[in-house]
């Protein structure tokens, strides 16, 4: 079994975490900010799996199928608002929707 | 007859309550029955009580009609003693209060609130009474108290004027602070003595203090606070001449001859407290002879009859205050005596002026009533002569004399105190007969529309018989020797010496205090009979225009303590009227919505602008969690 | 058992007249009535039926202990005894003339208004019962939220804010009350091995001294707030004066007697040595809140803030008394909480009379009154007397005992808090002045007290007048248990008489002391 290095598997969860951030800060279309969050998740999720393999543990896999039920959930109810969004204002722009603000 | 004592004070109670509970439906006659009726039945139980007194001439009648409350051993009961000082008091309460009833009746006939009247008038007997017959010092705050509650509510009775509600108030709060005193004076005595009853305090006070003790001074000063509170003497004595906007009778009885002495009554009682503080005594006889003089020419320029008669007052409280200040604690309850007959007499006399003058108070709009009013006239000017001591025949001479001896002969009296007390003996000469002179002769300026009536008539001429012989029970050892009023005191005031050396000449003084009280009249006749025209000249010299506007306001005091207090403490409360602590409270609420405002404007709505603050937050956390 | 109905029927009451509305809307009212009216029967034949208890040894009367959560040393215990039972006396009272002075006052929603009356008087009654500390917090906030329902339904035009401001005070001093009461009962916990709200056993806690005084300070806000002593007396005008009548009389008469019945039962037996060293400062704040209170009645001109002032003025005293640690004074303090209750809460009822009448508080429109209502005239003189202290009504016996009392702990304070009582006669007399005296600004008619109104006075001039001439049977009831909370101070009480003796009064006045 070939094995990467930990350290660069780590740095490619850093990065692609990094990416999704990145994204999801300067999008303004909504979509493309639920996909950021997705990169961003799996991000975390690789770096899970990352720290499970290196101990040895199963906590690190376990994690990340929890990872994954929750962005299956996330990404559901995001696009339902995101439709609704939609709906409402006719635009995906998320700067739009802050006529929702308290 | 001793287990009916607390008839005395419970029957006028009783009468103030059943008028204040059937008041509004009685007819008039009742409601003068209740009221008068209560207080006569209570003189009555005080003179058949008075007999007995006499005849047994026992030290004193005890009855103890419930305990009022008892605290880890403070057991103060409501429990009335008598003894041959109170025996004068409620002899004078009842009796003189008796006749003032039943003048009040006719003076207040035509009053819409009659009932209201007589309920507070029983009240202030009942109160006043409790004052002198009670045996601890706490029940005789509760009189004394009682009576400054009567005294506000019968100033204020015409209460539609605001004036008159505002002299009530004033009367209420300047006693009042005396009354603190007084019970800062009585905290003290308990920690000291461990009961406030006044006959175990008398008796121990000897073995507690011994002469001079500072302990004593502070108890007598606290007391002597009350006192001159509530007798209107310096520098407490501002109330009085705006009390006179009460109703005449209750000037009467209340601002002239009762309540005003209680302070003379409360430093009689405690004479052993005084006599141990020689410093408080000289004080009350200080305060005593100041006032008589300050009160006196107050007096002298007056133009409002009852304003007069009101500083008069002062003034021959003053004198009872010299008394008891030098030791001549006799002296001094016999003046208190005779004062309130002659006082009353004049009061009563001025309300039967004021009543067929509509309402007029001013002397400048009297004049010639001689004819029109004559018994008022011949009553009158028997008081008037008692106020001024005229010699030999009034028995104002005969008390008054005695204080000036004694200020002058007695252990604790000086040349300073007698010139003083000769001096305002002449004054109230000048200002007694200026009255006389302004009110019954000249010509007549208001036409008399009432004559008085035969209820207003009897009181009059029975005070001026009493005017007249009530002296002649206490007559100086040089002519006479009559003892019977200060032998009848002997168990419970001490006895005063002379001292041996101004003896021999007594009548020589007597003489100067007579010639002095006829040159007062004949000064008064110069200036209102014989020659006007000398007051007028008088009355164009600057000096004398401002002193007379000096002494007319009650030499500037009123002023001096509505800038002092009055006006200073309205001003801070109406300052704080919001209350400045809560301020701090609101101050609090604004920051908190400050801090709203501030971080509502972080909520923008900007998905974007909170990720990054997410962002932001989790480095600061990472980066404190992995440095710290 | 007979405490816990006590409790029961007034919440069970408050319930039913809530329900009882939609059957019959004057039903609530004579629900809440009978409901009060057997509490105060319950109590009275408690007070008349065991007076041999009285001067027995143990103050308790009568004690009812239930488990409630065993695993946490919770229970519920309600015990009685004289001082308690004088309190509910007055609790019951006050409430059923609560209950009659809101028979035409209050209109709207009457169902929960009655609801509300009723589970804020269980509430204090459990406060003046329970001896079990978890309890003593569960009340203490029960009695809270009806209160702020109260006043911010029913209450005048500002009531939202007042509501809102004294439940901010009372929740948030009550939290800290919390914290105290956890603090006692983990640091006995850890002493005992026993962890308990119990109050008799807390009783015996040891404390080293700096946890007593951070506890007591804890028990002290939640109580001054309440009393309210001072610096912290903000809410108590705004609430008095914005509540409707009803609410102004329970708040002034027994809101308030809760804050000194906790200074009494908890801070004085619980946390002795850091009570004696704090209480040359509470008898300052008492002072204070004397002198400071009667300024600013003296300035209102809102009838019912005034009377709110006062209530701050005169409580000032019961804060005096009770740091002064000896009988007379605590005798004073609970004679004041009684008379205070009766005569403040008369003048209130006296403003809502008026306001009924004239719809203002506004004491410049007001004069004249004495002709044309002279019944109403002679009752509130007889009130207001009673708050400028007169002799011979309930006032005095409760101010001049606290005063002696306080006089033996401190001379110079007691000066300046007789002082006071000159300033409480000008407020008073302001009253009087304003509402009664003077020409009467307009003619309309000022109808006089009709018979439920003089139902409701009268019964407290006589009760006022019987506390001022005769009060022993009060002061027999309160002794024993007076003389509970005071055991822990007759040791240190000796010392600190020599301390006194040493230090100033005595020897710079150069008095003998008498051989006591």
């Amino acid at each position: 079994m070939s094995t990467a290095s930990m350290e660069a598997a780590l740095l490619l969860a850093g990065i692609l975490f990094m990416l999704g951030l990145i994204s999801v800060l300067i999008r303004r279309n909504i979509i493309f900010m639920l996909i950021s969050v997705e990169i961003m998740l799996n991000a975390a999720g690789l770096a899970f799996i990352v720290a499970g393999t290196r101990w040895v543990q199963p906590d690190g896999q376990i994690m990340f199928i929890f990872i994954l039920t929750m962005a299956a959930a996330e990404v559901s109810v995001g696009l339902a608002l995101i439709l609704q969004i939609y709906h409402q204002l006719k635009t995906l722009n998320s700067d739009a929707a802050n006529i929702m603000k308290g | 007859m001793e287990n009916l004592l607390w008839l005395i004070p419970a029957l006028p109670f009783l009468g103030a309550i059943l008028l204040v509970l059937f008041g509004g439906r009685l007819p008039k006659s009742l409601l003068s029955l209740i009221g008068v009726g209560s207080v006569g039945v209570s003189a009555l139980v005080t003179i058949l009580l008075g007999f007995e007194f006499l005849a047994e001439r026992p030290l004193y009648y005890q009855q103890e009609v419930w305990q009022w409350f008892s605290v880890a051993g403070f057991t103060p009961s409501v429990a009335f003693h008598v003894d041959a000082l109170s025996m004068v008091f409620i002899f004078v309460i009842t009796f003189v209060g008796f006749l003032i009833h039943l003048y009040a009746t006719a003076y207040m006939a035509d009053e819409a609130d009659f009932a209201r009247f007589f309920a507070c008038m029983n009240l202030f007997v009942g109160s006043m009474l409790v004052l002198v017959l009670a045996d601890n010092l706490l029940l005789l705050y509760l009189g004394w108290e009682g009576v400054g509650l009567c005294s506000y509510l019968l100033i204020g009775f015409w209460y539609k004027e605001p004036a008159n509600g505002y002299a009530a108030r004033k009367a209420f709060i300047i006693t009042r602070i005396g009354d603190t005193a007084m019970a800062i004076g009585l905290f003290l005595l308990f920690q000291l003595f461990g009961t406030l009853n006044i006959q175990t305090i008398l008796s121990d006070a000897p073995q507690v203090w011994p002469v001079g003790a500072e302990g004593a001074l502070l108890v007598a000063l606290l007391l002597l606070g009350g006192a001159v509170g509530k007798s209107g003497q310096l520098p407490l004595q501002t109330w009085l001449p705006d009390a006179m906007a009460g109703p005449t009778p209750v000037s009467a009885l209340i601002h002239a001859a009762t309540m005003v002495t209680a302070g003379v009554y409360l430093i009689a009682r405690m004479n052993v407290v005084f006599e141990l503080a020689p410093l408080a005594q000289l004080l009350v006889a200080v305060v005593g002879a100041a006032t008589l003089l300050i009160a006196g020419f107050s007096a002298l320029t007056q133009y409002d009859l009852k304003r007069v008669l009101a500083y008069s007052t002062i003034s021959q409280i003053g004198y009872m205050f010299l008394a008891l200040g030098v030791g001549a604690w006799s002296a001094g309850i016999f003046h208190f005596m005779i004062h309130a007959f002659f006082k009353a007499l004049l009061f009563l006399c001025a309300g039967a002026i004021i009543l067929a003058l509509h309402h007029e108070q001013d002397m400048r709009h009297m004049g010639g009533l001689r004819k029109s009013m004559p018994v008022v006239f011949w009553t009158f000017l028997i008081g008037a002569g008692s106020l001024a001591a005229l010699p030999l025949i009034t028995a104002g001479f005969y008390s008054k004399d005695q204080i000036l001896w004694y200020a002058l002969a007695g252990e604790n009296g000086n040349v300073w105190l007698y010139a003083a007390g000769l001096a305002g003996a002449f004054v109230t000469s000048i200002y007694t007969f200026r009255m006389v002179f302004l009110t019954f002769y000249g010509p007549a300026k208001t036409h008399v529309s009432h004559p008085p009536g035969k209820l207003i008539t009897i009181p009059l001429i029975l005070l001026a018989i009493l005017s007249l012989v009530g002296g002649f029970i206490e007559l100086p050892h040089n002519f006479g020797h009559l003892v019977l009023f200060s032998e009848l005191l002997q168990p419970v005031l001490p006895a005063i010496e002379a001292s041996a050396s101004l003896a021999a000449n007594e009548w020589l003084f007597q003489l100067l205090a007579a010639v002095v009280s006829l040159g007062g009249v004949f000064v008064a006749y110069l200036f209102y009979i014989k020659s006007p025209y000398l007051l007028h000249r008088l009355m164009h010299n600057g000096l004398a225009v401002r002193l007379q506007q000096f002494w007319f306001a009650g030499w500037g005091f009123d002023a001096l303590y509505d800038n002092l207090f009055v006006r200073p403490y309205v001003f801070l409360a109406n300052l704080n009227k919001r209350d400045i602590i809560d301020s701090f409270y609101t101050g609090l609420a604004r920051t908190a919505e400050g801090f709203h405002v501030m971080l509502s404007q972080s909520q923008n709505g900007v998905l974007r602008s909170y990720v990054m603050g997410i962002v932001v937050g989790a480095i600061m956390i990472l980066t404190i969690s992995l440095f710290l | 058992m007979i405490l816990l109905w006590m409790i029961v029927l007034l919440m069970a009451g408050g319930v039913l007249a809530w329900l009882a509305k939609r059957w019959h809307p004057v039903l609530p009212r004579w629900i809440a009535l009978f409901a009060i009216l057997t509490d105060l029967i319950l109590a009275c034949y408690l007070w008349l039926g065991t007076p041999t208890a009285v001067t027995g040894s143990s103050p308790w009367l009568v004690r009812l202990e239930i488990p409630w959560v065993p695993q946490w040393g919770v229970n519920f215990i309600l015990a009685l005894d004289g001082l308690s039972l004088l309190m509910l006396l007055l609790t019951f009272f006050l409430g059923a003339l609560a209950v009659l002075i809101s028979w035409r006052e209050i209109s709207t929603k009457s169902g929960f208004f009655y609801f509300n009356l009723l589970w804020v008087l269980a509430g204090i009654t459990g406060v003046f019962l329970t001896m079990d500390l978890f309890l003593f917090y569960f009340f203490w906030e029960v009695m809270l939220i009806p209160m702020y329902f109260l006043i911010g339904v029913w209450g005048h035009a500002n009531r939202n804010y007042a509501a809102y401001k004294f439940f901010l005070f009372t929740q948030a001093s009550g939290l800290l009350m919390l914290l105290a009461i956890l603090g006692l009962y983990f640091i006995h916990g850890s002493q005992t091995g026993i962890y308990t709200f119990n109050y008799f056993e807390l009783l015996e806690t040891t404390l080293d001294p700096l946890a007593a005084r951070l506890l007591m300070f804890g028990f002290l806000a939640a109580f001054l707030v309440k009393l309210p002593v001072v610096p912290f007396h903000s809410w108590l005008p705004d609430a008095h004066s914005e509540a409707p009548t009803a609410g102004s009389i329970i708040l002034a008469g027994l809101l308030l007697k809760t804050g000194a019945y906790g200074l009494l039962r908890f801070v004085l037996p619980l946390f002795p040595g850091a009570a004696l060293e704090f209480a040359p400062w509470a008898m300052l704040l008492g002072v204070v809140g004397i002198i400071y209170g009667a300024i600013l009645a003296f300035s209102q001109t809102d009838l019912k803030r005034l009377v709110a002032y006062t209530s701050v003025s005169h409580m000032g005293f019961v804060i005096l008394g009770v740091f002064a640690f000896n009988e007379w004074a605590l005798q004073g303090v609970v004679m004041q909480m009684i008379a205070h209750g009766l005569s403040t809460g008369a003048l209130f009822v006296i403003a809502g009379f008026l306001y009924e009448r004239l719809h203002t508080r506004d004491i410049q429109q007001m004069g004249g009154f004495w002709s044309k209502a002279p019944k109403m005239g002679v009752i509130a003189l007889i009130f207001v007397m009673a708050s400028l202290g007169l002799p011979g009504l309930g006032n005095f016996i409760a101010e001049f005992l606290t005063l002696v009392g306080s006089w033996q702990a401190n001379n110079w304070l007691t000066v300046f808090a007789t002082i006071g009582l000159v300033l409480a006669t000008v407020y008073s007399l302001r009253i009087m002045q304003k509402v009664f005296y003077e020409p009467a600004p307009t003619d309309r008619p000022l109808p006089d007290l009709n018979a439920r109104e003089l139902l409701i006075t009268l019964p407290m001039v006589v009760l006022i007048l019987w506390l001022g001439l005769y009060p022993q049977p009060i002061l027999d009831t309160a002794r024993p248990s007076i003389n509970q909370q005071l055991e822990a101070y007759q040791e240190p009480e000796v010392e600190e008489k020599k301390v006194v003796v040493a230090e100033v009064p005595e020897v710079e006045l150069g008095i003998e002391k008498m051989s006591e």
